[in-house]
This record gives C-alpha cells, sequence and structure tokens, in this order.
C-alpha cells in the first residue's frame, strides 16, 4: 500500500512543485503580468473600438466594495483609476474620461436599478461592471442575479455602451464563508451567452496568490499590498478592453 | 396492494454514499486541488443528487418495513425521532461555524478585503442570527444539505403511507409539487433575504424517487434500465454533458458550444434541481446499475469497504466531512496553501472519515451485543446501517 503511494505521489510531484517554485517578488509590478495568459478576449468591444477612433473614450465602472479602497487616496489608488491611467498611457492622443457609480455593499440588482441614471449622467461606450461578491453573501437567488445581468447589459447597450464583467476577488480567508461558486457560473454563463467579455478576477488573484506574487493571507491595517493588487487590476483590465477593442474595430467601412 | 420490500440491504447503496459523502468533502473545502475528481467538474449533477437520492432510497427501505411491521404511527415516529437527530447534527455544526467565525474576525484584517469581510457581521447581532439558524433560516455555506434532509423526513411518514399503497400517485404527487414549485417559484424564506439554497419542493422528488425504487419501483424499472436503448442514451447524454462542462474550462470549446444550445440550457438551476440535472443523475444511475450488478464480486472486499462503512453511517460521517472541510480550509489559510497540502489534507480527511465510521460501526457491535441479557435496541430484521 504504502509503495502505491509513494508512486502516485511521485506522479504528482511536477505539478505540487510548479507552484511552490516562484518565488515571491518585492516589485510585482512586472510579475503580475504572469496572468495575462489567464485573459480571455473573445467578444469584440465595437462601441470601444469607434470610441477609440473618434478619439474620446468614456468609461464608467459600476462597482460594489471591492471596487474601492480606503484611505485619503483610495480613489486613485482603486482599480479604476488605475484602469483610466493605464487605458489613457496605451492610447495616446485619445481623451479617456472615467466615472464611476461604486457603492460597497450593492448587489447586482441594485446595481443595476441604478445604472441608467449613471449612463445619462456620464454618456459612456464602455460600462465595467463589477458585481457577484454581494449576492453571494446576501445569498440572492442566483437566478435572480443571472436576470439582474442580463438585464444591466440591455440597458447598457441600449445606452450606446458596451459592457466587461469583473467576477468576485478571490479572498482566500473568507472562502469557506461565502460561496462565490454559482454566482461565478452564472455570471460566466450569461457573458457567453451575451458576447461580454469577462475579466476573471477570481482565477487571476488565486494565480497570484499560488505563484506567490501577492500573499493574499496576510493580515494587515496596511495598504500597500492592496494598492499593488488593484493597480495590476487595472493594467490588466485596460489589456483586456484594448484587445476585445481590437477585434471590434471597424473593417472597411464602419462597422456592422 | 402492498409493495414487495427486499430485504437484503443492496451494498451499492452503501458504496456510492460512501463516495458521495467523500465528494462533498472535497469539494467543501475551497479551492481545494484535489476536487478536480469530484464528479461536479465533468457533468451537470454533483454528490449532493447521489446523496438525497441514496437517503430517499434507504430511508425507505428501513421505514417502510417498519411501517408494515409495527403500523404508520410507530414508524413516523421512527422517522421523526431521525428527523431530530439531524436537527441536532446541524445545530452542532453551526456551533462549530460559529467558533470558526468568531476565530477569523478576530484575527484577520485586511483593506483589500473590507467588502469580503462584511460576511462575519452576522456575528454582531447573535440574538437574530442565532435565532435565525435555529429556525433553518440562516444557514451558512455547505450547511444546506442537513436542513434540506430535515424537512424532507418532516413530511416523509405520509409519503411513504401512499408509496406503499400507491407507488404511482406518490411518484405523480411528488412530480407534480415539483413542477408546481417552479411555476409558482414556491421555495422556503432563508434569513436574511430571499430562500433556501435547496429548495425542498423541488428535491423531494429525488427523495420520493428514490423511496419509490427502494419498495419495488427499482425492479419495476430494470426492464428498462438495462434496455441497450437506455444505456445508449444515458451515456450521448454523459458525453455531452461532459462535453459542455469541459467547455467552461476550456475557452476555445466554450465558444465552439452553439448559442442555441447555451440559450437551451443555461443557467443550470441547483436550487431548483434542474431538469438537465436530474437528467444527469438518472444517466449516472443508469449507466452504474448497467456496469456493477447487485452480486459483484469486489462489494464484499476490502477494496470496497472504506466507502461502505461510510455510507452506512452517513449523518455522522457526513457532519464529520463538514467538519473536516472547515478544519482542511483552515490548514490552507493558516499552515500552507501548497499542492501537495491539499493532497495531504484531502487524503488525511478521507482516512478520518473511514477510521471514524469503522469506530462507530464497531460501537454499534458491541452495543448490540451488551454486557449481559439485555433486550437489543432494535428487532432483528431491521436492515444494517442508518436510514
Amino acid at each position: 500500500m504504502m509503495r502505491r503511494l509513494t508512486f502516485v505521489l511521485a506522479l504528482l510531484a511536477p505539478v505540487t512543485l510548479w507552484p511552490a517554485s516562484a518565488e515571491p517578488v518585492a516589485d510585482a509590478g512586472a510579475d503580475c503580468r504572469s496572468a495575462e495568459a489567464h485573459i480571455e478576449h473573445n467578444f469584440p468591444l465595437q462601441k470601444v473600438a469607434r470610441a477609440i477612433a473618434a478619439k474620446h473614450l468614456s468609461v464608467l465602472v459600476v462597482g460594489a466594495g471591492s471596487s474601492l479602497l480606503p484611505g485619503t487616496n483610495g480613489a486613485s489608488n482603486a482599480y479604476p483609476a488605475r484602469l483610466q491611467f493605464a487605458l489613457q498611457q496605451k492610447l495616446p492622443g485619445v481623451d479617456v474620461k472615467l466615472s464611476i457609480d461604486v457603492k460597497a455593499k450593492r448587489t447586482a440588482k441594485e446595481m443595476m436599478k441604478a445604472m441608467a441614471a449613471a449612463l445619462a449622467a456620464n454618456k459612456p461606450s464602455l460600462v465595467v461592471w463589477q458585481t457577484g461578491t454581494v449576492d453571494a453573501m446576501q445569498g440572492i437567488d442566483p437566478d435572480q442575479f443571472s436576470q439582474a445581468l442580463d438585464k444591466g447589459i440591455g440597458i447598457a447597450r441600449s445606452a450606446g455602451a458596451d459592457v466587461v464583467f469583473i467576477n468576485p476577488q478571490y479572498s482566500p480567508r473568507t472562502e469557506s464563508m461565502i460561496a462565490l461558486g454559482t454566482y461565478a457560473e452564472n455570471m460566466r454563463w450569461v457573458a457567453l451567452q451575451q458576447d461580454v467579455p469577462l475579466f476573471d478576477r477570481f482565477s487571476i488573484m488565486k494565480l497570484w496568490s499560488d505563484n506567490g506574487t501577492f500573499d493574499l493571507n496576510s493580515a494587515t491595517k496596511k495598504l500597500d499590498m492592496a494598492e499593488r493588487v488593484h493597480d495590476c487590476i487595472g493594467r490588466l483590465v485596460a489589456d483586456l478592453v484594448l484587445e476585445s477593442a481590437k477585434i471590434g474595430a471597424p473593417q472597411t467601412d464602419g462597422g456592422r | 396492494m402492498i409493495a414487495p420490500i427486499p430485504t437484503e440491504r443492496d451494498l451499492r447503496l452503501d458504496l456510492f454514499r460512501g463516495i458521495a459523502l467523500w465528494l462533498i468533502f472535497l469539494d467543501h473545502i475551497p479551492s481545494n486541488a484535489v476536487s478536480w475528481v469530484t464528479i461536479r467538474n465533468y457533468g451537470f449533477s454533483d454528490a449532493t443528487e447521489i446523496f438525497v437520492f441514496i437517503s430517499g432510497y434507504t430511508a425507505a427501505f428501513v421505514y417502510g418495513r417498519a411501517m408494515l411491521v409495527t403500523g404508520f404511527i410507530v414508524a413516523a415516529a421512527r422517522v421523526l425521532k431521525r428527523a431530530w437527530q439531524i436537527y441536532v447534527a446541524h445545530v452542532f455544526l453551526f456551533a462549530i461555524y460559529l467558533a470558526e467565525i468568531s476565530y477569523v474576525s478576530r484575527s484577520f484584517d485586511n483593506p483589500l478585503y473590507s467588502e469580503e469581510m462584511g460576511v462575519l457581521d452576522f456575528i454582531k447581532n447573535p440574538d437574530v442570527t442565532i435565532m435565525q439558524a435555529l429556525l433553518l433560516k440562516f444557514k451558512p455555506v455547505n450547511m444546506d444539505v442537513l436542513p434540506l434532509y430535515i424537512v424532507l423526513l418532516l413530511w416523509f411518514a405520509p409519503i411513504l403511507w401512499l408509496i406503499l399503497r400507491s407507488p404511482s400517485l406518490a411518484l405523480v404527487a411528488s412530480a407534480t409539487l415539483y413542477t408546481l414549485a417552479w411555476m409558482f417559484e414556491w421555495n422556503f424564506p432563508a434569513y436574511p433575504q430571499d430562500t433556501w439554497a435547496f429548495n425542498p419542493f423541488a428535491w423531494q422528488m429525488l427523495f420520493v424517487f428514490g423511496a419509490w425504487c427502494a419498495l419495488g419501483g427499482a425492479q419495476r424499472l430494470s426492464r428498462w434500465t438495462h434496455s441497450p436503448f437506455v444505456v445508449g442514451l444515458a451515456g450521448l447524454y454523459l458525453l455531452f454533458a461532459f462535453i459542455i462542462a469541459m467547455s467552461w474550462y476550456i475557452p476555445w470549446l466554450g465558444n465552439a458550444v452553439p448559442k442555441f444550445v447555451g440559450e437551451l440550457i443555461y443557467p443550470i438551476d441547483k436550487t431548483n434541481l434542474d431538469v438537465l440535472r436530474i437528467l444527469h443523475f438518472l444517466s449516472l444511475a443508469v449507466i452504474t446499475v448497467w456496469l456493477i450488478p447487485l452480486h459483484w464480486s469486489l462489494l464484499k472486499s476490502r477494496w470496497c469497504w472504506p466507502a461502505i462503512v461510510c455510507g452506512q453511517h452517513s449523518l455522522e460521517i457526513f457532519c464529520l466531512g463538514v467538519f473536516l472541510s472547515f478544519a482542511g480550509h483552515f490548514v490552507f489559510t493558516e499552515v500552507s496553501n501548497r499542492v501537495l497540502t491539499h493532497i495531504i489534507v484531502s487524503l488525511a480527511g478521507v482516512v478520518i472519515m473511514v477510521a471514524a465510521a469503522s469506530i462507530i460501526s464497531w460501537y454499534k457491535k458491541v452495543e448490540r451485543q451488551g454486557p449481559g441479557p439485555r433486550p437489543p435496541t432494535t428487532k432483528t430484521g431491521y436492515a444494517e446501517g442508518n436510514a
């Protein structure tokens, strides 16, 4: 029996050694891009492509608590502001505007209901919608959650905006208390059906945790790690947006 | 007409309930690398369906005999006693959960997770939440199965009575309740809001179907379940579900699934026991029964014994599994989160479950023998193991 067990473990050794071999890095700036492989860009963002071509891109971030950072510089260090910064860097000559409609503890349905007003006020060509965590925490009926997502996409699209989803954060300490599974799955299914690019924040942060890029288990009141995580998320979301806009770029005669 | 009841316990049930308990344990440890082995990754249904079906089957097997021998009142009283035991087990698990969450709320702080930490807020007003937990309205993560089981047992005695008299009518009644629950969105209320994660009005169908199978239904179905046509159909459906499940992990496959298929199947509703999930479970059952005959020689060998002994003490082992999954997750966050740790923790958990089950089994044997001329606690002739 023991011999058999050793054999099985030996077979598994390459798998087990792989994540451990990555050393934690002090400067995560470059390293967080190792998650780029996890980003899928299957669905075109045509309205974003047109906005970029017109040299004027307006983005609305709709989200809950995990789109925020506390502190006096919270707003400028959280991923929405970092997304704007990254987009602006990569789109020289394009005027990138960003507005946010972010409040903690909001479910998808609550955000969906507030979306029309935020769209009318800001006229974005892209809505980045972060959701799922609060619905999971409150145990919202998964079906209602999916319906809210569907409706939100409809509202954004009829207001002339593309949509990108951001799913829940990977939070190792609270994993056994918040059942994200069903909500992450439903979000993925809605995204697939509606041709919405999904920024898989959960898998990306899990990869960072497994690789030792960030110690997401650490108990601290300090903000430095949280700020670096948000910076990485902002830049990777920017990559997803730009790649998806590329596939959605007008072909010869202005799209459609 | 009184349906005939088989006298010998079908070891395949214990085997697969034991395996289901292991899978539930593995799935309950969040982000467990070993949970890729569990069936939920390869199709629509998961170990919950197996557990509920077999629990219905064994409940009918044990209490059905009791009802014939001792009458409705005594059998109903025994069913209710069982429901009470499960309620106590649930409250015990809730106490462990409280301990865990109190510890985490003391020791963990990180500005990145201010939203997620909100899940700990409920311990700020224990007066409400503990009361709601005792009423089975507030149910923390992974603690939805036992409340479902309690409710299913609470109304089981009249259903059992009906199955014994008119099996078909009982099945039709159960399917009608399932359909009505879908049509009118019936479910039990939960706290702080919304409804139960496992809708008893929907999940009862699998439980009643299990009971129906135990009381002669399986024999009536066997002509169908062994026909090459049905087995082939079940195989095809499993293949379809497998391809769809793979499309969740392989992006290009996800894009290759035609749009209308996606529109047809998503979302696959676990709360209300989606038809796709039922069909997947039934297909698995058909293939399993086809592959493994009742008197399969390995069933009595030491290879199957670890799972069988767990399956025979399912309530205790289920609770232990929930506790072990808390503990396992605790090891991942506090000690090490390497894949090797995941493997060791998963294996250790299963070993502990088997060890506990064999000790319980030994205890029961000792207690049955007793110190002297003590009357046996259960009449001989009742089935081994638990309902």
